[in-house]
């Protein structure tokens, strides 16, 4: 049962690390928001899964990659994935903006009650996803492959693929600016202040608004980020592979103590390496099952999450 | 009666049933059950669903939405506990029938018990370890609950994996009633008994202890436990009682669809049931079976336009949120109905 996790230890090891830089930026998604408007951010799976179509779009249709051309080399390889990134973050980040136009900014003038908004986030994924699965026919898409997956090196025996080393330091690089942002920027002590004591922002002279909208909006760019990142590893992508992502996701933020920016950083590394052990021991089909166990048994004994008590001194 | 109160759907309703003497609410409601029992005939009018048959609708989505929000509502309404995974339990009751119908020689009205008790055993044992959570955080576990059975009923052998349990029997006879898949009318009624048991039973149960007991416990939960309230055990019983409900549908829905798969038993199902709740006015008995019916029927309904049909209803659930956060028709604040009870002393 075991000998498999033994064997390729390593191996799994890096991939749930990229794994895990994965969902500690969708993460960032949930926790942002939450930390400000103590709620969950419903729609965020399915920014993620705008965010993995801009991907591709930029790809395929701005570049003309096809799925049977050589992958790019040079100087066009950063062109190209850097313009993906960005792609990604700009529809993310949009597509979040407008989530938190139509479906919060109205019930929250009102004052209305939480479950309300609820509804009306899920009601704005669930449009989301369908205008998507309109558009692609319900159909998977796959990606051109523009970073050749080459094996750079091998250590203790498992295989170091060049997409895994992009994503877990470009992923990290992304998670450190924006953790600077929250942290030092103005804007950034302005939604510590509103998640901090609503009330108390305000009369300090802090535009709500405003800061709401930048939340969403940050919350987005690092989910589209994530997006990318997604697709440069797994190459495919379907309208509906935000939910699972976003359960995941969610689950990783709950995990670190949602609400603050280093929890989702700890709980979402935590739950990339859990789930690759977890289906390399019991089998894929069991990984979920186990991820919920573990978030369950958490909550219970350490209802703040892993590292929730820890950081909230610091809350980011 | 103020004239304002014919505007006011809720009020007007409220009072004209408070109004009345006991022979007229009894003719109210055996009219009122005549009518909705009468509805599946109403297949060839403009109510009629493009695709599929109209008893078909009415038993499901309707008539299970209905019968599920109103389950829900007793957690999510009532007592004010966010519950996700809503599911898990109308999943439970549909194995257990599935799997006892299919083993063994009971029946639908034998094996619908004890659907029962297994959901509500599955909701005391869930409830107990995670009802000291609160909010947000009793949502994801309920989730995740909900999440965990499915994956469990999907991977494991006895309940068939991905394949699903086929061949469920239907209940038998019920006299001259008779249960067909064509013509879904007698599953119709025993549904809206079902219902009206629901109803029933909520309405004894709020007037009574539990139910001041849920409501102090959605206004406060602090406050009702320093008064006295024992919280747990009444947000227990009123997971179990929700439960309950969410058993019994399982039951009759897996002996309606003579089959069922654990991709029938997904998180939206959770969601779209919270919908109705939601959508209707949560708490309020009447709103959460209006939003279950207009839920429930609306994508059938508008099959027409049927691959849009999806993205229209969520832009349902946006507008109609934005521009009524408390449901198509709100529960009565509690200020209100001091003041009416007074004027009408």
């Amino acid at each position: 049962m075991f000998a498999v996790l033994i064997d390729q230890f390593w191996s799994l090891t890096i991939a749930g690390v990229a794994l895990g830089f994965i969902y500690v930026l969708v993460s960032l998604g949930y926790t942002m928001v939450y930390g400000v408007l103590r709620m969950i951010n419903f729609a965020n799976s399915e920014i993620f899964m705008w965010g993995t179509f801009g991907t591709i779009v930029t790809s395929r249709d701005i570049f003309g990659y096809t799925q049977t051309s050589a992958p790019a080399t040079g100087p066009k390889l950063a062109l190209v994935l850097i313009s993906q990134l960005l792609m990604s973050m700009a529809v993310a980040g949009l597509t979040a903006v407008f989530v938190e136009f139509v479906a919060y900014r109205r019930l929250r003038a009102k004052g209305t009650n939480r479950l309300a908004t609820l509804i009306s986030a899920i009601g704005i994924s669930i449009v989301l996803s369908e205008i998507m699965r309109l558009l692609t026919s319900s159909r998977p898409v796959g990606s051109p492959r523009v970073l050749e997956k080459i094996i750079l090196t091998e250590v203790w025996g498992a295989n170091i693929r060049l997409d895994t080393i992009v994503t877990i330091f470009a992923a990290a690089l992304i998670y450190f600016l924006l953790e600077r942002f929250v942290k030092l920027s103005r804007m950034g002590k302005a939604i510590r202040a509103v998640s901090m004591n609503e009330d108390a922002a305000k009369l300090m002279g802090v535009n709500l608004n405003r800061v709401i909208t930048t939340t969403f909006l940050v919350g987005g760019l690092a989910t589209g980020a994530a997006g990318f990142f997604y697709i440069t590893v797994f190459e495919y992508t379907k309208f509906n592979i935000g939910f699972t992502m976003g359960m995941a996701a969610f689950t990783a933020a709950v995990l670190g103590g949602i609400g603050n920016i280093r929890g989702a950083f700890y709980g979402g590394l935590f739950l990339g390496l859990l789930e690759v052990y977890a289906s390399a021991v019991l089998g894929t089909q069991w990984k979920a099952v186990t991820v919920f166990v573990v978030l369950v048994l958490v909550l219970l004994f350490k209802p703040n999450g892993l590292f929730g008590e820890a950081v909230q001194t610091t809350r980011a | 009666m103020k004239i304002r109160n014919y505007w006011n759907l809720r009020d007007f309703g409220a009072s004209t049933w408070e109004n009345a003497s006991r022979p007229v609410r009894v003719a109210i409601a055996l009219i009122s059950i005549v009518l909705v029992g009468l509805l599946p005939f109403m297949g060839g009018s403009i109510l009629a669903t493009p695709i599929a048959s109209f008893d078909a609708v009415l038993v499901y989505p309707v008539g299970m939405f209905v019968l599920m929000s109103l389950g829900l509502n007793i957690v999510v309404g009532k007592s004010g506990m966010l519950d996700l995974g809503y599911v898990a339990f109308f999943a439970i009751g549909a194995y257990t029938m599935a799997i006892l119908g299919t083993t063994t020689g009971l029946n639908t009205w034998e094996i619908m018990p004890i659907g029962i008790a297994f959901a509500m055993t599955a909701g005391v044992l869930l409830g107990i370890p995670t009802l000291r959570l609160r909010g947000d955080y009793l949502a994801i576990v309920t989730l995740g609950f909900g999440e965990i059975v499915r994956l469990v009923v999907l991977n494991s052998s006895w309940s068939k994996g991905p394949n699903g349990i086929a061949n469920i029997p239907m209940p038998p006879n019920l006299g001259p009633l008779k249960f067909e898949l064509e013509n879904q009318k007698v599953f119709f009624w025993v549904v809206m008994a079902m219902i009206m048991l629901t109803i029933w039973m909520i309405r004894r149960l709020t007037v009574r202890r539990p139910g001041r007991a849920w409501e102090a416990i959605r206004q406060d939960e602090d406050a009702a436990e320093l008064m006295g309230v024992p919280t747990l055990k009444y947000k227990i019983w009123s997971f179990t009682l929700g439960a309950a409900v969410g058993g019994a549908a399982g039951v009759l829905y897996a002996s309606k669809n003579l089959y069922i798969a654990p991709e029938m038993f997904t998180l939206n199902v959770s969601i779209l049931i919270l919908a109705c709740v939601v959508f209707g006015g949560i708490g309020n008995i009447w709103g959460v079976v209006v939003g279950a019916t207009i839920l429930g029927y609306l994508p059938d309904r508008i099959r027409f336009i049927s691959d849009a049909r999806l993205l229209v209803f969520g832009l349902v659930l946006v507008i109609v949120m934005n521009f009524r956060p408390d449901g198509l028709l709100p529960r009565k604040k509690r200020e209100k109905a001091i003041v009416k009870k007074g004027a009408n002393a």
